[in-house]
């Protein structure tokens, strides 16, 4: 285990993290250049050891790219992150490798993420030699739930809920401190959603582990997340303690998803707000607000459309931000 | 023909049959064997490639003469087939079925050594530049367009030039290294997609340097596409061989192989076709049992067809 870390430093830090796919030029980069996509544009945020940030977002949002960028499986364009204080862009190989014992990712399509030509049991042992670990197949499946017998099936012999455990205990295999969740239960029938969720908590409480939970609606994180921050075309839009967002939220973009979550309480009338029109292409944002041609907000204005809002602190609860003109007004 | 060879032919079909017969055994046990002989012809295929290999390793047991020898330069030239020369004997009077029993050696050697030294560099070649991509990619894939541009015989003609007639080892390499690039191509598009899926990226965030990613997680589900390859460039290379022995540059005589048997009995195609017929129909037998096993292959290696819970 690591050395103790002084109260309130984050474990996890993100900084101004951008990250831009160039297009396609073809032939030796010949050929007519077209804007990049911009698919993470400036995201910062900052996780506490043991807790969770959910981070939430449409399709194409972005997300999949943050968690990505920071495990370095992908090149960021630019931006810095930080990992129990060491600059994870900055690592040689050698000790990358370390860090990729402390970091690690539990994807959302359990039909692509295990290897079919890989028993479970295989699949699981990798990472231990890699790692010249001692820990043991039978009990990492013990401890998602599953049968040690399952060490000898093959992927496609289990169903979708048994595929994300397995997915699961591979990241567990090499300890990590960090986990990045993307979209992890997304992809699974409704009934198993529950029982990966709470199995994802569990884990979290018996070892300590500290997650960016990724999701596409912010009812899923709803229950693991600590902190909630709402991405919108690469950026981050909205981000507050879990209790603020959902009971006082102040983007637009965050009350139009808040008010698609069923209400747990049925009495509990609320005006559904549809937004119209899809989200833009991120290789074309649009000018200022990358929210306003979607925005229904009443005192949209020019000012919108030219200039880009900020991520600034909305009264009266610090550490509730918002990249909204008008957070403050209601809507 | 001696009653011996007789019964050691005999022999060799009992063994290539039940060579079917036990693959067929074991398709009972495996769905993906079983998709392989849902094809008809891929069980012929399978029953005369193992005839044709039995026959080459047994060749001495088989052969009733040395391939070599002239029996009889004058009354034995050019003799029709008979009970005793079994496809006749050629234009320098040997026997032909010997010939192409130990031709069988020299052919499917450099078939299947052709086609092997072509799948391996081929599929790391292709492996490489989709798993690099960027200019390690651009560079290598440029020189695969090259390589199928230019003719294959125009690169071995420049190669034989430095040797006058090739020993067999060149000649394998002079045709597996001109006969990758259709393999690497088709290898790194399937590398392409692979690598991003999950179970890659996954691997990685592990550590797994990338020569286990390549070999453990790329290269094992890219073996379908492979697999078919090979089996139809086993054929490829065996006709290429019979190009160049037309052309004089193959094998040198008077070792036998089923190329250079064409060229042999080619001047006297009208007068005493066996020669040239023979030969050429054991290149076809073996070409079109090799498309009927890659048929099979394709079907039983198709990963859509995986059962499993969905
Ligand atoms: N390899 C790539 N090349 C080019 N563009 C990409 C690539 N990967 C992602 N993108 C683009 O980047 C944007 C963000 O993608 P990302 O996968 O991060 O979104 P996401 O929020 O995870 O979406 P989802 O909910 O669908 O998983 C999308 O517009 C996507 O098309
Ligand atoms: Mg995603």
């Amino acid at each position: 285990m690591s050395a103790p870390r002084p109260a309130g430093q984050p474990l996890v830090e993100v900084r101004d993290l951008v990250k831009h796919y160039a297009a396609e030029r073809g032939w030796f980069g010949l050929g007519r250049p077209r804007p990049p996509v911009r698919a993470v544009d400036g995201v910062s945020f900052a996780i506490g050891g043991g807790s969770t940030l959910g981070l939430v977002g449409e399709s194409g949002s972005g997300k999949t790219t943050v968690g990505r960028t920071m495990l370095r499986l992908q090149e960021a364009t630019s931006g810095r992150v930080f990992f129990e204080g060491s600059d994870v862009f900055a690592l040689d190989s050698g000790r990358l490798r370390a860090l990729r014992r402390r970091m690690q990712i539990v994807f959302q399509d359990p039909y692509s993420s295990l290897n079919p030509r890989m028993t479970v049991g295989e699949t699981l042992r990798e990472p231990l030699k890699i790692h010249h670990l001692s820990g043991e197949v039978s009990s990492l499946l013990e401890e998602v739930g599953l049968d040690p017998a399952f060490a000898k099936r093959y992927p496609h012999e289990l169903s979708g809920g048994q595929r994300q455990r397995v997915g699961i205990a591979r990241a567990l295999s090499v300890e990590p401190r960090f986990v990045v969740c993307d979209e992890p239960v997304s992809a699974l029938d409704v009934s198993v959603q529950a029982q990966v969720l709470n199995l994802l908590a569990d884990l979290q409480s018996r070892r300590r582990l500290t997650y960016l939970f990724i999701a596409h609606d912010l009812a899923v994180v709803r229950h693991i997340a600590d902190t909630v921050a709402v991405m919108y075309l690469g950026k981050i839009v909205e981000r507050a303690p879990a209790a603020e967002i959902y009971a006082l939220p102040r983007h637009p973009y965050t009350r139009a998803l808040l008010s698609a979550v069923p209400e747990p309480d049925p009495r509990a009338t609320k005006r559904r707000i549809v937004l119209s029109g899809d989200i833009p292409s991120p290789a074309h944002p649009p000018p200022g607000c990358p929210f306003h041609p979607r925005c229904p907000h009443p005192k949209k204005s020019e000012r919108c459309r030219t200039e880009v809002p900020p991520l600034r602190e909305v009264p009266p609860q610090s550490g509730h931000l918002a990249a909204c003109h008008y957070a403050e007004q209601p809507m | 023909m001696t009653l011996g060879t007789w019964f050691a032919l005999l022999v060799a079909i009992i063994l290539a049959a039940e060579a079917v017969r036990a693959v067929r055994h074991r398709a009972f046990g495996s769905e993906r064997w079983r998709r392989f002989f849902r094809h008809p012809t891929a069980a012929w295929g399978v029953g005369i490639l193992a005839f044709l290999v039995i026959v080459a390793v047994a060749a001495p047991l088989i052969a009733p003469f040395d391939p070599d020898r002239q029996l009889d330069i004058i009354g034995l030239k050019n003799h029709p087939p008979s009970w005793t020369f079994l496809l006749g004997t050629d234009v320098l009077s040997r026997d032909v079925w010997s010939r192409i029993v130990y031709g069988a050696r020299v052919s499917l050697g450099i078939g299947g050594l052709g086609a092997l030294v072509a799948v391996s560099v081929g599929s790391l070649v292709g492996a490489v530049a989709g798993y690099y991509r960027r200019w390690v990619d651009a560079v290598l894939m440029r020189t695969v367009d090259i390589g199928l541009a230019l003719p294959r015989i125009f690169i071995l003609l420049m190669a034989v030039a430095l040797w006058d007639r090739l020993p067999f080892w060149v000649l394998v390499l002079a045709i597996g290294l001109t006969s990758w690039f259709g393999t690497g191509r088709l290898v790194r598009a399937e590398v392409l997609s692979l690598r991003e899926r999950d179970y890659v990226l996954a691997a990685r965030a592990l550590g797994a340097g990338a020569g286990g990613v390549i070999f453990r997680h790329v290269l094992p589900n890219a073996a379908a596409p492979v697999i078919v390859s090979a089996a139809l460039g086993v054929g490829n290379v065996l006709l290429l061989e019979a190009s160049l022995s037309f052309l004089g540059i193959g094998i040198r005589p008077p070792t036998p192989s089923w190329g250079n048997m064409i060229a042999d009995g080619a001047p006297s195609v009208y007068t005493a076709p066996w020669t040239t017929v023979a030969a050429g129909l054991a290149i076809s037998l073996v070409v079109m049992s090799l498309n009927a096993v890659a048929d099979g292959l394709r079907d039983a290696l198709d990963p859509h067809e995986e059962g499993g819970a969905t």
